[in-house]
């Protein structure tokens, strides 16, 4: 009395159902990726000129340099870690009340959106860009790279802080809210311990990705380390540029590190 | 003492939870909610310290129509309203004792909340309060370091923080044993009557409430179909709550267990033959 069951069982497609779109649309891709790939226009001469270069860079990296340039790679590192580190604790700062007005389970309406507003144009606009801002604003030096790291401080963490609040645990704020606790009162006894490990993770983690962001700044003119390394490889020093870059690695290899720990910490 | 007038709750998807609901609770008296899952059980009490709010209908709290304050005064109204939820929702990351104060958060200014400087008679009250419920020693861990049981004792000290004039309590016992479900209704039945407070207690267990309530009211689809002694729970009844079903065998808690044995053993046995 047993029925045939099938032997056989296939994973039916997901997607797209025809058989026959299916294979255009692959078809259709390749080729596409193959005209593209031939349209970029390639300098042969130019290429092997550029790995004769990146044969003394290497070469340069091999023997860092951290002597001839000191002053001015200690200057600029300096100036990187002050920035780096100020415009963290600024940005965390601002951050928080705007992450909690993001919030749509504790903010009304119009607060959501200003903040929401202000965060999707911190994100918006990329470092390199809004640092061109400011150093035009500003003039040369680590205020213009200050600005811009404090601005793009406030669009990440408001962002992350925000989307942690709204994933809380619901039970806890209501039994506060029962308890007929003020907003003020609700935000610090149900909101803050809930999201109080994870902010402290992410201003940890903000402040390594603004290190290496202030690498990157200086480099259009927002002072600091980036400054020093700009100046370095335009000189064709690339045993500077070397040593440069292999403080940088350590330092950022440093804080990932103990962020990490850190954060295991505070959980 | 409470009485609710034709509340009626409609959610925006046009669900209707509450139609027309109306009794009174009064001191001392504790009332055990039940019925099946979605009746609106926990819209009725959250309706009633408007964590959900009521659609019409009023909510006379002594002689104050909760349904109809404003925000300032809803929160005053509420301090006065305790409430112990199902998962405790204690705030895991605080202390015990945070967790009881924050009890007196409608009581105390932000700054004296916030730098937890509360005072003295509300310190004293919560160490009583832990004392109480048997938690003394354990005012200093964090929430999320208790088991099931200590963590509703907790929520239970915290409600009783706020001087209540009425207990709203929401499936106190769904997360726990049944030996810590009958010492937690237990301890909730003796402190309603060491107080003479008024509580509300939405229980999915007719057992449970049967044994410790002194009035049940029966919820089906929004409405009220049954408001008597837990003894007027006739089979008639809890068919009419529930729908069909056999409430002999519920009542005799052995006799489930063994069926439900016997009926894993058959299962595991045609599993057998099919092998």
């Amino acid at each position: 009395m047993s029925t045939a069951y099938p032997t056989t069982w296939r994973k039916p497609p997901q997607m797209i159902q025809s058989r026959g779109w299916r294979i255009a649309l692959a078809v259709g891709a390749i080729a596409y990726l193959v005209l593209a790939v031939g349209s970029v226009e390639v300098n042969w001469a130019r290429v092997i000129a550029g790995m004769e270069r990146a044969q003394r860079f290497i070469a340069g990296f091999l023997q860092p340099d951290f002597t001839t340039r000191w002053r001015d790679i200690s200057n600029g590192l300096m100036e990187s870690l002050t920035m780096t580190f100020t415009s963290t604790v600024v940005g965390v700062l601002i951050s928080i009340p705007i992450g909690v007005g993001a919030a749509r389970n504790v903010a009304p309406a119009w607060v959501y959106y200003i903040c929401r507003s202000i965060i999707a144009a911190s994100r918006a606009l990329q470092e390199i860009i809004v640092a061109i801002f400011f150093v035009a604003l500003f003039g040369f030096g680590a205020f213009a790279g200050f600005l811009t790291l404090t601005f793009a401080t406030i669009g990440f963490i408001g962002k992350l802080l925000a989307e942690d609040i709204e994933d809380i645990d619901e039970a806890q704020a209501e039994a506060i809210r029962a308890t007929g606790a003020s907003w003020l009162q609700l935000i610090n006894y149900a909101i803050q311990p809930q999201v109080m490990p994870r902010l402290i993770g992410l201003s940890l983690y903000r402040l390594d990705i603004n290190f290496r962001e202030s690498a990157v700044i200086g480099i259009v003119g927002a002072g600091g380390i980036g400054a020093a390394l700009s100046t370095s490889l335009s000189r064709y020093e690339y045993s500077s540029a070397g040593a440069i870059l292999l403080i940088i690695i350590a330092i950022v290899m440093v804080a990932e590190y103990s962020s990490g720990y850190l954060r295991k910490w505070v959980k | 003492m409470l009485r609710i007038d034709g509340l009626t709750k409609t959610y925006k998807t046009g669900d209707k939870a509450l139609s027309d609901v109306s009794f009174e609770a009064p001191k001392g008296q504790v009332i055990g909610l039940i019925g099946p899952s979605g009746a609106g059980k926990s819209t009725l009490i959250r309706c009633i310290n408007r964590l959900v709010e009521p659609s019409s209908g009023a909510v006379w709290l002594n002689d104050i129509n909760l349904a109809a304050l404003r925000t300032g005064e809803l929160r005053r109204a509420r301090r006065r309203i305790g409430m112990i939820f199902q998962e405790y929702a204690l705030v895991e990351r605080l202390t015990v004792m945070e967790n009881v104060l924050s009890g007196r958060l409608g009581y105390v200014g932000f700054w004296r909340s916030f730098t937890r400087r509360y005072p003295g008679a509300d310190i004293a009250n919560a160490y009583r309060l832990l004392d109480r419920v048997g938690l003394m020693a354990h005012a200093d861990k964090r929430a999320d370091a208790l088991s099931g049981g200590q963590r509703q004792r907790v929520g239970i000290a915290r409600a009783l923080a706020q001087d209540p004039e009425l207990l709203l309590i929401d499936e106190p016992t769904a997360s726990l044993d049944p030996k810590t479900s009958r010492q937690i209704m237990r301890l909730i039945v003796e402190i309603c009557r060491e107080r003479d407070l008024p509580a509300i207690i939405n229980i999915h267990d007719v057992v449970l409430a049967q044994q410790f309530s002194d009035r049940i009211i029966g919820l089906q689809s929004g409405r009220m179909v049954f408001d008597g002694p837990p003894s007027g729970l006739t089979e008639a009844v809890l068919t009419q709550i529930y729908g069909e079903e056999d409430w002999t065998a519920m009542r005799q808690g052995a006799s489930e267990d063994a069926e439900a044995e016997a009926e894993e053993k058959a299962q595991a046995e045609k599993m057998l033959r099919a092998l």
